[in-house]
Order: structure tokens, then sequence, then C-alpha cells
């Protein structure tokens, strides 16, 4: 039996005399017990899926990561390098031609400079890959069936690993200058897993509007430059606005920002200089904060779009 | 179980006997489009990636009222698909065949209407989710998993595949990045991923069977193997022939409206009567 209503063209293809004929497509979906395609599962049954693509999630990341450099001739070792010489260029620049250092020595400005740039470019990439990560891969969303939260996922986790190349970079400076392991390098562990659940949480963020909004890939660089040079990522934060002579609540809040956070988690764990001896409670409080709020919070509004993702 | 809708196993029977098999004693929908509409939305010229030149169009362009344009593609379709139908959709080129089927899997959101699936329905296809870049090899294994396949059955089911696509033919092929393989080569392992799942319902694009002569037969045997297992075929094709070999019923559509819906050959001679003109 045919349900078109389409004009007089249309033929049934056979004679209706079945029981289920006064039944509207609602009725009839429900009797069978089928349901709504592309409709959105409830959160629980959402992370169930998710879960159950943890496979996919690692394939795709790491399948990302390695296309990243297979057509170099060094291939893989640009995964080392480019950290390497992103780091030479800043030290170049704040270390040796402006000097922002803040009265730090070398042996300890260096280790500040690079761990403050490889952990704000963990959340710098994060971010502009989860803005092009529904929109820039449309193909993929329109063929295959799959949690869409896989996509930012997995961008980030790609981010982890390439940070997790840099880190190798970072512990032969640190050594190279001096600064041994120790126990406090293990919170280098819970810093990184908070900074990860944040930059996800943030990915999916960015996702979602940059499905919507595709132009947010060209806006998002300045937005992240401002928030590099805000987070003192190259200078220490309170010293540069100390000289700025900004207000008091200006530091406050510029100190409270998760990059500023993360990367002041990473290098009171690393490195062992006069200006990195302490570390206030309430910085721990704030890393967990941003990456519970913004993690979850993350989550859930990808999660509330779900089923819109195709829509070009 | 209910009575035996003898007229539903028989129209389906005429065919081929793998729907035969399949037509059950009571008429259980699989999918049930109910005034289906899709529509989208294209941003006003191509997407910079962010290049200076894109960039700077993009905003010299923003200066025009321009905007959103609206594409409905597909306008009301309503109908019922019956476990163990093999269904044919046809139609003229932008008629929204591909659009439909993507409706149905799920996979483009509907503007209004609703689709109801008993399952999921799966496009055959993966090509979005490979990569270049990779091995062959690698390709293999994230292709099945992007389709939902788990490791274990992956990996069951490698060699099959390898051998199936006959990369390794001529040569070990497989360990070599896909950018390297001819096209011939490439869609062919990109086929033998995608026809390693099996599916509930099952969608087939048109111009799947690519490939030499022998690799088309191969491929052709293959869908009638996946066509007995799935409950529900959908066939896009132009390809009149292939309609007919495959299908018991045929949807024809034409701008994005439901033009007919009937048995194969009834369609088939309505729509080579619409394309003569």
């Amino acid at each position: 039996m045919s349900d078109t209503t389409h004009g007089g063209a249309i033929a049934t293809s056979e004679p209706p005399r079945s029981p289920d004929d006064g039944l509207s497509p609602a009725e009839l979906a429900a009797k069978y017990g089928l349901t709504v395609s592309g409709a959105r599962p409830s959160l629980t049954e959402y992370v169930r899926q998710l879960w159950a693509r943890r496979h996919f999630i690692l394939a795709f990341s790491r399948a990302k990561l390695h296309a990243q450099y297979s057509q170099a001739k060094l291939g893989q070792v640009w995964q080392v390098l480019t950290p390497l010489l992103n780091a030479a260029v800043y030290y170049f620049i704040f270390g040796l031609l402006l000097g922002g250092r803040g009265g730090m020595e070398n042996d300890e400005y260096i280790p500040f400079l690079v761990t403050g740039v490889f952990v704000f470019t963990f959340t710098q990439t994060s971010v502009m890959s989860g803005v092009r990560s529904i929109s820039g891969n449309l193909g993929l969303v329109r063929a295959l069936h799959f949690p869409r939260a896989s996509l930012p996922v997995s961008f980030s986790l790609q981010q982890l690993q390439q940070l997790l190349f840099s880190m190798i970079v970072l512990v032969v400076i640190l050594v190279g200058l001096g600064h041994y392991p120790g126990p406090l390098w293990l919170l280098v562990v819970p810093a990184l897993l908070l900074q990860f659940l944040f930059n996800t949480g943030l990915a999916m963020i960015m996702a979602r509007l940059g499905s919507k909004t595709p132009d947010l890939a060209q806006l998002m660089p300045f937005v992240l430059r401002t928030w590099m040079y805000a987070s003192g990522v190259m200078f220490p934060l309170a010293y540069m606005l100390e000289k700025a002579n900004a207000p008091g609540w200006l530091a406050g809040v510029l100190e409270a920002n998760p990059a500023a956070v993360y990367m002041e988690l990473m290098r009171y764990a690393l490195i062992d200089g006069p200006h990195h001896q302490s570390l206030d409670g309430y910085v721990w409080l704030l890393a967990a904060g941003w990456a519970l709020v913004i993690g979850i919070g993350g989550f859930v509004y990808f999660w509330k779009a779900e089923e819109r993702y195709g829509r070009g | 179980m209910a009575v035996a809708e003898k007229s539903a196993a028989a129209a389906s029977a005429h065919k081929d006997e793998g729907a035969a098999e399949a037509a059950p004693v009571e008429r259980r929908p699989t999918v049930i489009a109910d005034d289906l509409h899709i529509v989208y939305r294209v941003n006003g010229g191509g997407r910079g990636r962010g290049s200076a030149t894109a960039a700077l169009s993009r905003i010299l362009r923003r200066k025009a009222p321009a905007g959103m344009r609206e594409v409905h593609a597909v306008k009301g379709v309503s109908f019922t698909a019956y476990r163990g139908e093999a269904i044919g959709l046809i139609g003229s080129n932008g008629s929204g065949k591909s659009t439909l089927l993507r409706a149905i899997a799920g996979l483009l959101p509907a503007e209004r209407g609703r689709v109801y699936t008993d399952g999921q329905p799966s496009l055959l296809g993966v090509n979005a989710a490979l990569m270049n870049d990779l091995t062959g090899e690698r390709n293999v294994i994230l292709g099945g998993l992007a389709m939902g396949m788990s490791r274990a059955q992956i990996l069951e089911r490698y060699q099959d595949i390898v051998d199936f696509s006959g990369i390794n033919d001529k040569g070990d092929f497989i360990s070599l990045p896909m950018r390297t393989y001819s096209s011939g080569m490439a869609a062919r392992l990109r086929f033998s991923i995608a026809a390693a799942k099996d599916h509930d319902v099952l969608m087939i694009d048109e111009a799947l069977a690519t490939g030499d002569k022998k690799f088309q037969r191969r491929s052709e045997a293959r869908i009638r193997e996946l066509r007995q297992e799935a409950g529900t075929v959908f066939l896009v094709s132009h390809n009149n022939k292939s309609i007919r070999d495959t299908c018991d019923r045929v949807l024809w559509l034409e701008s994005g409206e439901l033009r007919m819906d009937g048995p194969t050959e009834e369609v088939m001679k309505a729509y080579e009567e619409f394309t003569r003109k």
C-alpha cells in the first residue's frame, strides 16, 4: 500500500487489504516499534554511544595526526620539530628583542616560555580544530552515522597527542637547563587531564557555533591571539600588569582565566627556579572548576543540537 | 504472526529469490516517511579556509545584501517501505534522490515531517572517512570503525576486504598510502570496505560498481548478497536496467516531489515515456 497523496498519477502497488490501512503514519510507526530517524538520543544514551565509538575516536585522531606530516620528507620528525621551532621564534622575539622576562634568568625564562607556548598552543589548536570539526567534515557527517561529538573529541585528542610530542622537547630543554625530574613533575598528569577536559568542552562549544557560522574559523585567530597575550604566555602576567599600572581587578580576572591557570600549574610542576617556588591552592580549584564547567557544559551544549549537524 | 499477505509476497517475489525469502508472513513496515521536507541552506559562494584572498572576498561580498539561499530539495514525500522490498529511486539529476536517502538514514535533518525507521538504516559508502595520506591498511581499519564495526569484526574480515578489493593482486599495495593508488584501485578499496558490513536497511547510491569488468561483476554479486541479508533495500540509479533487475517497487521523484510510486514495470514505463520527451 502506498501513502502518497500527490495527484492521480500514483499507482498503488498492492490491493489495500491490510489491517493497518486506517492508521496514520505515526500510528503505524508506533504499532511496529519504528523510531524517528535521526532523532536526538537521551543524554545518557548519547554518552553510551560515544563510549561505544571510542576506538573510532582514537583511530581517527591518530590518523589525522599521522596524515599531517606524511607528505614531508622528514615525516613524523616534524611532530617534534614544529613545537621546537615555535619556541625558538618566541624566545628570539620575547626573550632577546623585547625583554619581557620580569627578572628571570635564561635558565628559568626559557622553560617558562616554552611551557607557556606549548600549554597555550594545546588550547589554541583545540579551539581552532573544534571550530572546523563539523563544518569541515560535512562529508563525513552526511555519509555515516556516529555521535557527532566524536569529531570535536577526536580533534582534541589529536591535539593532546601533539602536545605529548612537544613534551619530549620540553623535557630535553628542562634537563638541559638543569631542571631535573622530581616528584612535583607528577602533577603534570592531573594538570594535563584537567586542561584536556577543558579543551574538549571548549572545542564542542566551538564546533556547534562553527557548524552554524563557519565564519568563526576566520575570526577565531584574532580572538585567540588576544587571549594569548592576555594570559602571560611569554611574560609573567603580574610583572607586566604592575608595569602597566593595571587595576587590581583586571589582574585578578586575567590570572583566573583558564589559559593562565593551566600554564601556572604546569610551570609550577616543572620549573625549579626562584619565581616558581609556590602555588596558591585556589589555582587547583580554578583548574578543576574550569574543566568541569566547560567540559560538561560544552558537552551538553553540543548534544542539544545533535540532530541538526548534517545541515549545511 | 498474523495472516499472510499473499499479494505482498508475490509483489516482491516476482523479481528475485532473495526478496522472496525475506518476504515475511506479515507486512512489517521498516521505513515510513511522513510528509517529509528537506531544505538545504547554502551560504553564498565557497567557503574560505583562512587564506587571505578568501577572507577578503568574503568581506567584500558581505557588502552586498547577500546571505543565505534555501534549496527545497525534497517536498512533502510520504511512503511506507516494508521488509523484504527492494525499492528503486529514479528521477532526473537533482530531483532529490540522494537527499531523500540521506534523510531516511537520519543524516540530514528534516525541515518538516518525519521519517520512522526500524533499526538504523545505513548508506553504503565510506569514502568520507578515508584519508588519502594513510596506507590502505590503516584505511580499512579506519573505515570499518567509522561504519561502527568493532575492532574484532574488522580484524576478522580484514583479509576478505583486501582480497575482495584485489589491491594486492599486483604486489603489496595495501601498505602504500592511498594517494598513490590509481582511481580505479581506490574506488575498489572503498567499495570493499563499505560492503564489508551487514545492514538492516541498506541504501545504495548509484555508480557504486566501479572498476574494471571483473570487479564490476564481483561487486554486483556482493550487492546481491547484501540485499539478501538486509531487510529492505533502496537503490538510487540512472541505469534503468539495474533498477529492473533488482527492484520490485519504484519511487519516481521529480524536483523533490514524489511523482509516482508503484510496481517497477508500471513506473518505469511512465518514466521512460517522460524522459523521451
